[in-house]
């Protein structure tokens, strides 16, 4: 009877999904490195119908790119420095599970706070001194666009991704006034090098250029990456990401973890402000941060929240970007090219992930067993 | 009469954030925060500008009706396909494949702004034409085109024979192109859906709680499959818009600045209703260019108001939580995927 | 078999009431249920009619909601034969159910918070035009016919639970629903909505619809239904008129033969209060009072066992003790065992609680959600409860880690190593890890709620002889249990809650007074409606 009742099933779907976790390391790691493979035939194809290269010419343009000459290599560091610094400082707040898209204002507004520093202080205190200065106000404004959402959040649940993103446009608009203010000449939208003669202000790396930032990024990261996993507050943050009934029974505050974390992701957002303005730009436009805050927020996922795994990621997408401008130099395309093929490479990797989370298992091989 | 003039800018800068709105307010009903919508315009916009510019580059007889017809239908058609790619991306990767939202939203606008801007600064390189920039003054005129009474009146009212003020008023209500009023039609209509029918319920029913839906029966996954896809190509519409009228079929890499978020936050400012965002539409824009209506005002006091339309979002975003409004809450569902097996 | 349209259902129908009284309504024949080796159902057989008020009795687990399940089409049965009107059928999903007119009411409601009753009713429906006003209105005329109150223009989330289960018993009638299923209906409800409903299914019943009562509350079975079918740990033990059997009877069905399981169990040395509760009340969410004037005391070197049907408030009492139930009144004193201090503990936080020096421990209903991270390995569960132990900003892992240890090795945790996601262990294991942990904090009071639930025999003994192990040392055990047979043998006093409300305290080791077996009382206290002379006062007002 039993056999006659299951002969009769139709409506049945021909497979069905079902939610896995038991994937052995080292397959999923196969799984994550085809997928960028993967993407990288995307990036060989339209490039191929663009430009009409071969992957080989598409594959060691790129690389020259990245690594033809010493400047270039520092350029490549430096722009992964200043991406995985931002990537790591929005990663406590998503290990709580608080989406913060907000980065990007974070990061701006402490832009501007070390800008201003630079430009009012200027060579009135010794130069580590003002540094120092910029480097606080920097953490102050960051911390402060931070804490205003969590606030909010942690007392009456207010949409955090949607309030963060309103954010990062207030922080836009607040920067381009203070550029009209300080633009020279007036009125032109331009404020130009800070202090360029006097260097105040500026983080100066002696022969290496930008040796002094990526050092700083790098202590930052493995900090952060301690905080997180080897201290009590990242063990609450954890918690409170996991299950917030699970905090409540062992009695953490979950309002106050809220706040507390959020303000060291505003904080670091501004270490990545400060580093921006004193230790590469020397200047402040509205475009300062250039987008790296929702990239960062990329980063961070495709991480896994892990510092140590993003500064990997970090890496491939800049060297995206410097090997795509190495292209579109060549060609004299748009520098466009390298957000499309940054995205072919995204979507590629968000898309394996659920080959390693989910697996499908066909019905007729389940009766058979 | 400036008044007028301001409310006509202020009203034709609204039309792609309505656009825009009503695209991400369809998408959002159905639980899923598309963050890719500045992309998906911008592929709008590109798209047009591809399918115009190379039937502009067939060389057709721009002087006559059919032709004309056929341009707008053209890049209509290529605008459309371009921002329903976008959606089918992003409905691939959330849907089926389950990926977070937000960064599949956010990469789809890097993406998206991408595309744009590539192809619209080396369109003419690529496609190997013979024109220096990339201006479709003949498919934006075709675009462009209103209705021909209004201009038969201000002449009257230059003539002196009928008040000016009818004039003003006539060309402020109907001196706009198709497009314009188009989006005023889809935010009825999409109001008039999700609130008045069978279809609007169930999709309501499936952004609210997708496992209740499912349990009544519904196809989950093909309503959010449909609305990200519809909600796509309305927010691309925008994109067209922007740059077939607003922008005189001239293409200027980010040249559609961030509207794009800005149609985010009215979505926010608006309650989810369309409706709503038409009139919210109008005030956005009219805040984005009211600056240049203030006499004296410097350039830095200018950025200031352009960050009113973000400020006005932030106040109702916390004043709905606040107030915990049940209906003015977003989405209960919003940004959170759906797996049936998991309770 | 041919799969009748509704036209064809409707002339069944009326066929049968032409020749009342044969065919019935739904028959099932020796339905056979299992999940992996665990049997829910085993030979079922059940038959309802038309008109007809049919209750299925049975204790937690006994397989009622599997088997119910089943007729509305969720689950899908190993074996047996489902008959409506006389014809075998085959029900493979909610939407076959509906086609052959079967309608349930889940425990959890599927609603839609921010829509009105009219239109949860109608959502998922497709009937031609969409006129609200034309849907209001047949709501209207349902509600009218079956005595329901109900606006249908009113919110859900503006909605009482007893509003949103008569939306959700509208919604099924809607659909044309002749025979309907409701899963312990009252759980949620007070006395005075439960006589309400009571009337309403009276009415469902003349108007011939045919109607399926999951229960455990003996008086309601009593007052209500036409039968009773009573399941016992997933068999069917026999239906019985209910004008021809009285409480005890059923209770004997019920709680089934008495079982030895050679639990051991030593006398309690050297008692004495540790734990005194007074007049405990308080609220769920919903503004329905889940403890009512609860008192007792527990005592070290004893365990105090918690008998209950589901719901009765156990797990209410046992957050509040805990510090996560915030209470209306009453008071919890804990007494130090070195000098007999002591500490109020309402209103506390957990952490304010340890930091008073109460070495409370903790084992929730909730393993995963609540006592445990899933995704975190055993160390770091470990850490739970003692990682703010030291003054450093650091967390210490290697006392975790060797306690982690000690656990695998002792308690035989089965797991790949004490790193892997405890969401990845299976059950036996993952309870193993959470008491391991709560013993390890050396409790002077362990609170455990249904800690072997789900767990096979070895595990089982396994956590009964921690319990003991802990009784022995001087711990003040709290053991909340649903199988009866083991709070008997295990626990040293039981205390039965009813709806909320000490129904009493006994003592399993005594001879019953009354000629019931022991298994029978503690079933007749946790059915029993405890006198409360404000409710039954609110009742006649009713009445």
């Amino acid at each position: 009877m039993a056999s006659e009742l299951k002969a009769n099933k139709v409506h049945e779907p021909l497979f069905h999904l079902a939610k896995r976790d038991n994937m052995p390391r080292h397959k999923a790691l196969l799984i994550r490195i085809a997928s960028i493979a993967v993407g990288f035939v995307f990036i060989c194809v339209f490039a191929f119908l663009i430009v009409g290269w071969n992957p080989a010419d598409i594959l060691s343009t790129m690389l020259d790119g990245s690594f033809g000459t010493p400047n270039r290599r520092w350029d490549l560091f430096e722009k992964t420095a200043i991406l995985l610094c931002i990537s790591v400082a929005v990663t406590p707040a998503f290990r709580m599970r608080f989406w913060n898209i907000g980065a990007e204002g974070q990061t701006l507004i402490s832009c501007l706070a070390a800008a201003s520093c630079m430009k009012l202080i200027g060579t009135r205190v010794p130069n580590p001194l003002l540094l120092l200065i910029m480097l606080g106000a920097a953490v102050l404004a960051g911390a402060i666009w931070a804490v205003i959402p969590a606030i909010f959040k942690a007392f009456w649940n207010t949409n955090e991704t949607l309030f963060t993103l309103m954010m990062n446009y207030v922080a836009t608009q607040v920067t381009s006034y203070f550029v009209y203010i300080w633009s020279v000449p007036r009125g032109s939208g331009h404020v130009g090098v800070i202090n360029s003669d006097s260097r105040a202000g500026w983080i100066v790396s002696g022969q290496y250029p930008y040796l002094l930032n990526i050092l700083i990024v790098i202590v930052m990261t493995i900090t952060t990456y301690i905080y997180l996993n080897y201290c009590k507050q990242g063990y609450e943050i954890s918690v409170v990401g996991e299950s917030e009934n699970t905090a409540r029974y062992i009695g953490i505050n979950v309002k106050i973890v809220i706040i507390r974390t959020m303000l060291i992701s505003g904080a670091l957002c501004g270490l990545a402000g400060f580093l921006i303005v004193a230790g590469a730009d020397h200047t402040i436009i509205a475009n300062s941060v250039g987008g790296q805050g929702f990239t960062a927020i990329m980063v961070s996922w495709l991480g896994k929240f892990n510092p140590l795994i993003m500064s990997f990621f970090a890496f491939l997408l800049s060297f995206l970007g410097k090997g795509a401008k190495e292209i579109t130099t060549l060609t004299g395309l748009d520098s466009a090219f390298a957000d499309i093929i940054t995205g072919f490479v995204i979507f590629c990797i968000i898309g394996c992930e659920f080959f390693i989370h989910y697996s499908i298992r066909f019905r007729r091989k389940e009766d058979k067993a | 009469m400036i008044i007028f003039a301001f409310i006509r800018r202020a009203c034709m800068q609204g039309v792609p954030l309505l656009y825009g709105s009503t695209g991400e307010i369809i998408t959002e009903k159905s639980g899923h925060l598309n963050l890719g919508i500045p992309g998906i315009m911008y592929m709008g916009a590109i798209g047009g500008i591809i399918g115009g510019f190379f039937f502009e580059q067939t060389g057709a007889d721009f002087s006559l009706w059919y032709i004309k017809l056929l341009a707008v239908l053209i890049a209509l058609t290529t605008s459309l396909l371009f921002s329903c790619l976008m959606g089918l991306i992003y409905c691939f990767l959330t849907v089926t494949l389950r990926a977070n939202q937000n960064v599949t939203g956010l990469a789809l606008t890097t993406f998206g702004v991408g595309v744009g801007n590539f192809f619209g600064g080396s369109l003419i390189k690529i496609s190997k034409a013979d024109v220096p920039t990339v201006t479709l003054t003949k498919t934006s005129s075709c675009f462009a085109t209103h209705l021909p009474f209004v201009d038969k009146v201000s002449q009257l009212a230059e003539e002196g024979r009928c008040p000016m003020v009818v004039s003003e008023i006539c060309s402020t209500l109907f001196s706009y192109s198709f497009l314009a009023y188009l989006s005023i039609i889809i935010a009825l209509i999409a109001s008039h859906i999700l609130m008045k029918t069978r279809v609007g319920l169930t999709l309501r029913a499936v952004g609210e709680n997708p496992a209740t839906a499912d349990a009544a029966g519904i196809n989950v996954n093909r309503y959010k499959y449909i609305s990200t896809c519809i909600g796509s190509m309305i927010a691309g519409l925008g994109g067209l818009y922007y740059i077939m009228d607003y922008a005189t079929g001239v293409w200027s890499n980010n040249g559609f600045g961030d509207r794009g978020w800005l149609s985010v936050a009215l979505v926010i400012f608006s309650l989810w209703n369309p409706s709503l965002a038409i009139i919210g539409s109008f005030l956005f824009g009219g805040l984005y260019i009211v600056h240049n209506y203030i006499p004296n005002l410097t350039m830095q006091a200018q950025e200031l108001f352009k960050m009113s339309p973000y400020i006005m979002t932030l106040l109702v975003l916390i004043f709905v939580s606040i107030k915990q409004k049940k209906e003015a809450l977003p989405p209960a569902h919003l940004g959170q995927n759906y797996f049936r097996e998991e309770r | 078999m041919s799969e009748p349209t509704a036209a064809s259902v409707s002339e069944t129908q009326a066929s049968v009431t032409d020749n009342t009284p044969v065919i019935p309504a739904i028959e099932l024949r020796n339905i056979t249920k299992t999940f992996g080796d665990v049997v829910a159902n085993s030979g079922i057989n059940l038959s309802v009619y038309r008109g007809e008020i049919l209750s299925i009795l049975g204790e937690n687990g006994s397989g009622k909601t599997t088997l119910m399940n089943m007729i509305s089409g969720i689950y899908y049965p190993d074996n047996g034969h489902i008959l409506i009107n006389g014809e075998e059928v085959m029900i493979r999903s909610p939407k076959d159910a509906f086609r052959y007119r079967i309608g349930m009411i889940h425990q959890h409601f599927k609603l839609i918070d921010v829509f009105t009753a009219t239109e949860n009713i109608v959502l998922g429906l497709n009937d031609g035009k969409y006129d609200l006003d034309a849907y209001e209105k047949r709501v209207r005329e349902i509600c009218d016919r079956y005595g329901f109150l109900l606006d249908p223009r009113k919110k859900i989330y503006d909605m009482s639970v007893s509003e949103k289960q008569t939306v959700e018993i509208i919604k099924v009638l809607f659909r044309g629903a002749d025979i309907l299923i409701l899963d312990e209906p009252t759980a949620v409800l007070t006395p005075q909505e439960t006589t309400r409903l009571f009337d309403v299914l009276r009415n469902m019943k003349k108007d011939g619809k045919s109607i399926i009562i999951i229960t455990h509350k003996l008086h309601e079975v009593l007052s209500l239904s036409d039968r009773v079918s009573v399941l016992c740990k997933g068999r069917y033990i026999g239906t019985v008129k209910t004008a021809e059997t009285n409480e005890s009877q059923l209770t004997e069905m019920m709680v089934g033969e008495k079982v030895d399981l050679n639990i051991h169990r030593s006398e309690p040395v050297n008692t004495e209060v540790r734990l005194k509760v007074e007049g405990l009340n308080c609220k769920n969410p919903d503004g329905i009072p889940v403890l009512k004037d609860v008192s007792f005391e527990a005592k070290c070197g004893e365990i105090l066992g918690i008998a209950g049907i589901a719901g009765s408030g156990q797990r209410e009492l046992l957050e509040a003790i805990a510090g996560l139930q915030k209470l209306d009144s009453g008071a919890i004193t804990y007494i130090h065992p070195d000098d007999g201090g002591t500490e109020d503990l309402r209103n506390k936080s957990p952490k304010q609680i340890r930091e008073l020096g109460v070495r409370l421990s903790f084992v929730p209903e909730d393993r995963l959600g609540m006592g445990l991270v899933g995704n975190m390995g055993i160390i770091d569960n470990m850490m739970l409860r003692s990682y703010r132990k030291g003054h450093g900003l650091f967390l210490n892992r290697s006392t975790p880690s060797s306690l982690a240890e000690q656990i695998i090795s002792e308690l035989q945790v089965v797991t790949p190593n004490a790193k892997t996601p405890v969401r990845r262990l299976s059950g036996g294991n993952v309870q193993k890890v959470l008491v391991g942990r709560e013993i390890a904090a050396a409790p002077t009071v362990l609170m455990a709620a249904y800690p072997v639930r789900g767990l096979d025999i070895n595990s089982s003994y396994l956590i009964y002889n921690l319990l003991n192990e802990q009784k022995e040392k001087g711990v003040s055990v709290i053991f909340v249990g649903e199988d009866l047979d083991v709070l008997i043998e295990l626990c040293d006093r039981i205390m039965v809650l009813s709806s909320g409300q000490v129904s009493g305290i006994v003592d399993p080791k005594a001879t019953p007074t009354r000629a019931n077996t022991m298994k029978e009382e503690i079933g007749l206290l946790m059915t029993s409606k405890v006198a409360n002379p404000s409710e039954n006062h609110k009742e006649e007002q009713h009445g």
